[in-house]
């Protein structure tokens, strides 16, 4: 480590020197570095490595994987990998279970990303105008939904929303049928009676569990807009709502695109939760993610049907990673 | 909260106005100001109880005696409290349960610990590199990073399976370790490179110019200055190995003793015959640590991202 953070002071080195007779050596290799300004190439060799091997060479692995028939039988070794063209994706697109998982997985971000950002945003608000003691509570209680793991957190809203004991069931089968509808709730299964009430489970859990990121994002947002901004609208009579959508907004717009674009991406992608709630035993509970998952690792496994997948989604991932990365660059973040 | 926020603006208005009025508006002021502060105090409280629920149904379900948590009318709080769902965790004599929950505390800290070191330590180094040096392909490796950080793990974990089976490291923590090393890389660089740019240079170059060797800069300048970045990133990464799901269930096959405590835990909940009450206590068990966790940086958490997305 020593000798990667050499190049740091420069020219100096080579007057000081260092103890022991192997300094040459060291200067030498130094001089070298220096000459042909390697040392910021030797520093980041050891986490570019890291990355290439850990996550971008799978990605290529995926890739071709998905232009094979890498499955069962190519494991075994019973029959030799072959490259099968668009084969893959050609079964895939026309799998009506492919379709049903993606709508879930679409429909699920349209709605709770909004639910998210609104619920964040108005929290965010709250806390800064509440008085100390006050927002200090508030946010604790934030902190901690944010906080628990999402397995715990999976496993108890399965635990509140639980056909045998649970809490909510039990709630609303003593309400009047007037406000909760005719069905008997009463051990109603929220889990495996299908993908809108497993996936309205999944919906609460997500954004009790993401809310805390927004409101806390917005609210160190709000603190960086000068109070006269407000007062000053304020004494123009302009109301809450509007002072929020033509003062506040317009100024925080940089930090909502990035929320907007990270919540896509997490609401798009949530596999933790649905695998624990919706599971891999409902066939029509499943989200892209738990779709590729079964395809790649439920017997017989297809890695290559898995592969076509997985492309597709990264793919899918990865236009709405470019609007984050533009939005990043157009912020000056790479200066 | 809105309607509130209104009537105050509208009643201050005309105090400053009319001075003979101005008792009466103040009066009306000072309550309608009263009523704004009761209203959002008690929408503050609403949403702070409301969030706080699963997890105080949590504790409260891992204390109750399985005769209560099974009960036609379920009580908020234990009637009898016990220890007897954690206890049984503990000693892992449970139905569903595959060791005591000590073994899954240490898998996971181990793979914890050694994420935040290689991470931290790997992560520091670029930082360095991006934030000290102008070079060729600079801008490149940010964006490189930016996009890798998004390239979800059910993506990848269908070659890491087979690339880790390949080297014989499923089934070992050593695995789950590099995997979750490389994948806090991208945000603990961008974190750092933070950090480490708002280290003056002169400082450096001045240590330099009094004859300071480069890892003598490192230790005695640089790194002090970064240390409250590299807590920020390690805390990161700590919570990103301790709550891992995808590539551990991927990982971990049929060896228990290997188990983190997220698997441990959606084993535990999936076996048939496994009881509420030790899930929640073992749950709990995990949770707890992961808040103290988080409450004790609570300053850090969003520090990173609203500094960048400022930046502007």
């Amino acid at each position: 480590m020593a000798d990667a953070i050499q190049p740091l002071a420069g020219p100096r080195q080579s007057q000081q020197g260092g103890p022991g007779g192997w300094t040459p050596m060291r200067t030498r290799l130094g001089a070298f570095v220096r000459r042909h300004k390697l040392a910021p190439y030797l520093l980041l060799l050891p986490a570019l490595a890291g990355i290439a091997l850990v996550l971008l060479w799978p990605l290529i692995q995926v890739a071709i994987y998905s232009f094979q028939n890498y499955g069962l039988p190519q494991i075994t070794g019973a029959l030799p990998t072959q490259w099968v063209g668009f084969a893959n994706f050609s079964t895939t697109l026309h799998d009506p279970l492919f379709w049903l998982s993606l709508r879930i997985s679409v429909l699920f971000a349209v709605v709770v990303v909004p639910l998210t950002l609104i619920v964040g945003t108005v929290v965010g608000l709250m806390l800064n105008r509440l008085g100390r003691k006050m927002s200090i509570f508030v946010s604790t209680a934030a902190l901690l939904a944010w906080a628990t793991p999402p397995v715990s957190a999976s496993v108890l809203f399965y635990w509140i929303f639980s056909p045998d004991g649970g809490l909510v069931d039990w709630a609303l089968s003593r309400m009047p049928h007037w406000l909760v509808g005719s069905t008997d709730w009463a051990q109603y299964n929220w889990a495996t009676t299908g993908a809108l009430p497993a996936y309205t489970l999944i919906a609460l859990l997500v954004i009790w569990q993401s809310f805390p990121f927004i409101a806390v994002t917005v609210l160190a947002g709000l603190k960086t807009i000068p109070a006269e901004l407000n007062e000053a609208a304020r004494v123009d009579g302009a109301s809450p709502w509007r002072i929020y959508w033509r003062v506040t907004f317009p100024l925080l717009k940089p930090i909502y695109l990035v929320l907007l674009l990270l919540s896509v991406i997490w609401d798009f992608n949530i596999f933790t939760q649905s695998d624990i709630i919706a599971s891999l035993s409902n066939l029509n509970e499943y989200n892209l993610s738990l779709y590729i998952y079964d395809k790649a690792f439920t017997f017989p496994p297809s890695y290559s049907l898995g592969g076509a997948l997985a492309l597709i989604f990264a793919v899918i991932l990865l236009v709405i990673t470019f609007g984050y990365v533009r939005a990043w660059i157009r912020q000056g973040a790479l200066q | 909260m809105t309607s509130a926020d209104v009537r105050t603006s509208a009643g201050t208005a005309p105090a400053a106005v009319s001075p003979r009025s101005r008792n009466k508006a103040a009066t009306r002021a000072r309550s309608a100001k009263r009523a704004k502060a009761v209203g959002l105090n008690g929408f503050g409280l609403l949403i702070a109880l409301a969030t706080l629920f699963p997890i105080f149904w949590m504790i409260s379900t891992a204390f109750k005696p399985s005769q209560e948590i099974y009960s036609l009318n379920p009580d908020l709080l234990p009637a009898h409290p016990m220890l007897g769902n954690f206890r049984q965790v503990i000693s892992g004599n449970v139905t569903g349960g595959i060791g005591p929950v000590w073994l899954f505390f240490r898998n996971s800290l181990a793979v914890a610990l050694a994420t935040v070191l290689i991470s931290s330590l790997l992560a520091l180094l670029a930082a360095v590199a991006v934030a000290r040096f102008r070079f060729r392909l600079r801008s490149t490796f940010l964006i490189l990073l930016l996009i890798v950080q998004m390239i979800p793990g059910q993506a990848l974990i269908i070659a890491l399976f087979l690339d880790f089976k390949a080297l014989n490291l499923l089934d070992t923590l050593t695995g789950l370790i590099i995997v979750y090393s490389a994948q806090a890389l991208p945000v603990t660089i961008w974190m750092l490179r933070n950090f480490v740019a708002t280290v003056p240079k002169d400082l450096e170059e001045a240590a330099a110019i009094d004859g300071a060797s480069a890892p003598k800069i490192f230790w005695r300048i640089l790194f002090p200055l970064v240390a409250p970045g590299l807590v920020a990133t390690s805390i990161f990464a700590f919570i990103t190995a301790y709550n891992e799901y995808i590539v551990a269930l991927t990982f971990l096959g049929q060896t228990h003793s290997d188990y983190t405590l997220p698997i441990y835990l959606t084993y535990f909940f999936g076996e048939h015959g496994a009881e509420w009450g030790p899930i929640m206590a073992a749950s709990t068990m995990y949770t707890i640590p992961a808040m103290i966790f988080f409450l004790l940086v609570r300053r850090r958490l969003v520090g990173g991202l609203v500094a960048g997305a400022l930046k502007a």
